[in-house]
């Protein structure tokens, strides 16, 4: 099992985002992280899914996917140069002064940052890659986090390159 | 001009040149149709049951692809239902066509928008419940787009890889007038491009791969006939002298006459046609989905095999089995390119491969009965239809043992002359689809093969098959049992019969009679061609009960979860017949399950 970066440009519409669930319900794909938002042209979304799948499967995922008709484009970004980030917001206890005063230089170091304070906790918001939302949230567990939330992945290709799908990718995933 | 969305339905209708509606009315759908007498090139069939509706514009659609359309102009099958129950009881007839890409535009109404989410007396979800079993669903809450949905409606129902599209609409849409500004010529879907066109690439490896064959063979599927690529076809395997065998709803695809026609593969296909796919070093499948009917274990099909794949949907090439050569496109145009790039002189010689073959075929055929036998057999039915109809019928089979004997007894010469729910396996499908493919056929003599468990599901429809003397043909073979689970209680647990004996039903006389269809019964296999010739002779619909040997198995089989090249040609169980045939008399276990 490898994780996969999924993008795909999908027309808007009441039913679009139904569809595509329903179809990785169908057929049993983990979704780790969803998201999804308006793009630079009118009428057109992007989602950005980091599904876990043997490669067969998130290449039969791609070519379902392509069957929904407001689906324009799928790309796997696995294998490309990329930047995939995303932001969490994590609320922290301190208790004590000397508490918050290791919060705050932790979140420093990640270059995460304070977006509230009370007085028996922080609230960090912290932008990066997956692994690294990941070990801040670990170095904050020993304080107690109340409470978490984060926004899935999004990703971009590096470089002029957009995602790449054509005609000859399509037929790529099954040779 | 301004129309109401009720007319504007209509109208949309006319312009794609639908002539043939079922469906049945209710609250919800009245304003449409309130206005479809205004409408008389649109004529509306009143079914008895909305699921009926849907099979019967599936059996529509499948018989008239018989008759070779551009597919910009394929005969789409059309149903209307009412909200709520009248909504849901399609579902399982547009599910039947989305398993078998059966071209389908199914019109709902639902409640009024103001009502929308407020669990109104019947407000159902459905575009939300037919999102998984449609090709693309439609909810149309302003009634200016519904020119431009119905238009993209019918253009995804029937290009590509076809298949059922559903529009709901809300009442008060029906009602409302819009401006109406002409039918749309064309379509703006971005996001649906099929490819027809093969990568010629891929074509030539496919070549490479057909001229240093030995054993070749071709797996003809339903592709084939919904491309209209049955004469390309034979050009084809006639070209190259490749034998084709086809799967379930391949039959027909390929003329069963032809010399090198091995006829139906898969789980009750004929040995020497699994034998040989399980010892092929090519396996050119041309419009199929390698289904787990049709290929039983994948890991275990087609070992030596090279594996050469042709459909036009890119999802289904690599699903199931492992492909070496894909071709995504129309599976005519995809002949159409490859039959020349194949040179004669190049090929291999198959003649030991053909024998070889021929032998397996002597060595297991089709079962053969004597003329008269102290039971009726469903095979002898199927093969007495054979006889009476010359082939030239087209056969609509129900779901089940006698599904499976109407695929192999019958000998299938025509493009969609057997038709048969093959992917959902729906029970109680043959009669409405009968009655739908009749209609769409009025030159073809149709006959429903129904067994009696499929037959009780959907024989309300009886009405509509009199009411407008439709006439079909009804075999009804009568054993009393659910008998395809009853073979496999038999079989693969043990012989626990449970909850499948369907004795004490109904006298399939009266009932008929109770319709006003004339009927007749046959119980010994002498009364075969009387009781056929007199349904035949006679103009409208007609029933034949045909009391059948409770317990006769289906063969030859390949057991769920194993390879193809395990087939079961027979068992001990049919020895037990045959002892029987010799007249040895019903054994203790013929007794006991009654």
């Amino acid at each position: 099992m490898s994780k996969h970066t999924l993008v795909a440009t999908v027309e808007e519409g009441p039913a679009t985002l139904n569809r595509v669930l329903s179809l990785f319900r169908q057929r049993s794909f983990a979704i780790e992280s969803l998201s999804i938002g308006r793009t630079n042209e009118p009428g057109i979304m992007r989602l950005t899914m980091v599904v876990d799948g043997a490669r067969v499967a998130v290449e039969q995922v791609t070519k379902q996917l392509y069957k929904v008709i407001e689906v324009r484009k799928v790309s796997d970004l696995s294998e490309d140069p990329r930047v995939e980030r995303e932001l969490a917001l994590v609320k922290v206890t301190c208790k004590t002064a000397p508490q918050r005063a290791e919060v705050m230089q932790i979140a420093d170091i990640y270059r995460a940052r304070v977006v509230d304070v009370a007085t028996s906790s922080l609230m960090i918001e912290v932008t990066g890659p997956t692994v690294k939302v990941d070990s801040l949230i670990d170095l904050f567990k020993p304080y107690g986090i109340k409470e978490l939330v984060r926004t899935g992945v999004v990703a971009m290709t590096r470089g002029q390159a957009t995602p790449r799908t054509d005609r000859t990718d399509r037929l790529k995933l099954v040779s | 001009m301004r129309l109401s969305g009720a007319r504007a339905i209509c109208q949309s209708l006319v312009e794609e040149g639908v002539s043939t509606i079922f469906g049945l009315p209710g609250g919800a759908i009245m304003p449409l149709y309130d206005v479809l007498p205004e409408f008389p090139d649109l004529h509306h069939v009143l079914v008895r049951h909305e699921q009926c509706a849907a099979h019967m514009a599936d059996g529509y659609a499948r018989a008239a692809a018989a008759l070779k359309k551009p597919q910009e102009q394929r005969t789409v099958g059309v149903c209307f239902g009412t909200s709520g129950p009248g909504a849901t009881n399609l579902v399982t007839g547009i599910c039947n066509a989305h398993m078998d890409s059966v071209p389908l535009v199914a019109i709902t109404a639902n409640v009024p928008n103001n009502m929308i989410g407020t669990d109104a007396f019947q407000e159902a979800d459905i575009t939300g419940i037919t999102i998984p079993i449609t090709k693309q669903n439609y909810f149309v809450r302003d009634g200016k787009d519904l020119p431009r949905v119905l238009r993209e409606a019918f253009h995804l129902a029937r290009t590509g890889r076809p298949g059922p599209v559903h529009v709901d609409v809300p009442k008060d849409v029906l009602l409302t007038e819009y401006d109406w500004n002409g039918y749309p010529s064309s379509v703006g879907l971005q996001g649906y491009q099929p490819t027809f066109e093969p990568n010629m690439r891929q074509v030539k490896e496919a070549t490479r791969l057909i001229e240093r064959a030995q054993r070749p063979i071709i797996i003809a599927g339903q592709g084939v006939l919904l491309s209209g690529a049955w004469d390309e076809l034979r050009d084809f395997a006639e070209k190259t002298r490749i034998p084709v065998m086809t799967t379930l709803l391949g039959l027909s695809s390929f003329p069963e006459n032809h010399e090198l026609s091995l006829g139906l593969m898969g789980m009750h296909g004929w040995v020497h046609c699994n034998y040989a796919v399980h010892n092929a070093d090519l396996v050119i499948a041309i419009g199929m989905r390698m289904d787990d009917r049709a290929c039983g274990k994948f890991a275990g099909f087609a070992p030596q095999a090279r594996i050469v794949h042709v459909d036009i949907d890119p999802a289904e090439i690599g699903k199931n089995v492992r492909v070496d050569v894909p071709i995504v496109g129309d599976v005519r145009r995809v002949l159409s390119r490859l039959e020349p790039e194949v040179h004669s002189e190049a090929l291999q010689s198959h003649a030991a491969w053909l024998d070889q073959i021929a032998e397996w075929r002597e060595q297991y055929p089709p079962k053969c009965y004597p003329s008269t036998t102290p039971e009726l057999y469903q095979p002898q039915v199927i093969q007495a239809i054979n006889r009476a109809t010359r082939g030239e019928a087209v056969i609509v089979a129900d779901v089940g043992q006698h599904q499976m004997f109407a695929a192999q007894h019958y000998e299938y010469s025509h493009p969609y002359s057997f038709i048969t729910s093959g992917g959902l396996g729906t029970m109680g499908y043959s009669l409405p689809a009968a009655i739908g493919a009749q209609l769409a056929r009025p030159d073809k003599q149709v006959w429903c093969v129904v067994g009696d468990g499929c037959f009780q599901m959907t024989l309300q429809e009886l009405a509509v098959m009199a009411i407008h003397r439709v006439p079909v043909k009804v075999a009804l073979l009568n054993n009393e049992y659910l008998g395809m689970v009853r073979q496999q209680q038999q079989v693969q647990y043990g012989g626990n019969l449970v909850e499948v004996d369907l004795a004490g039903g109904p006298d399939y006389i009266k009932l008929a009679q109770a319709y006003g269809v004339p009927a007749w019964r046959a119980t010994d296999p002498t009364q075969l061609d009387d009781v056929i010739g007199a349904a035949m002779a006679y103009p409208g619909p007609a029933i034949i009960e045909f009391r059948v040997a409770r317990n006769e198995d289906v063969y030859p089989w390949v057991l769920g979860g194993t390879s193809l090249g395990e087939v079961l040609p027979d068992t001990p169980y049919e020895a037990e017949r045959d002892r029987v045939l010799a007249g040895a008399g019903p054994s203790a276990r013929d007794g006991s399950d009654r």
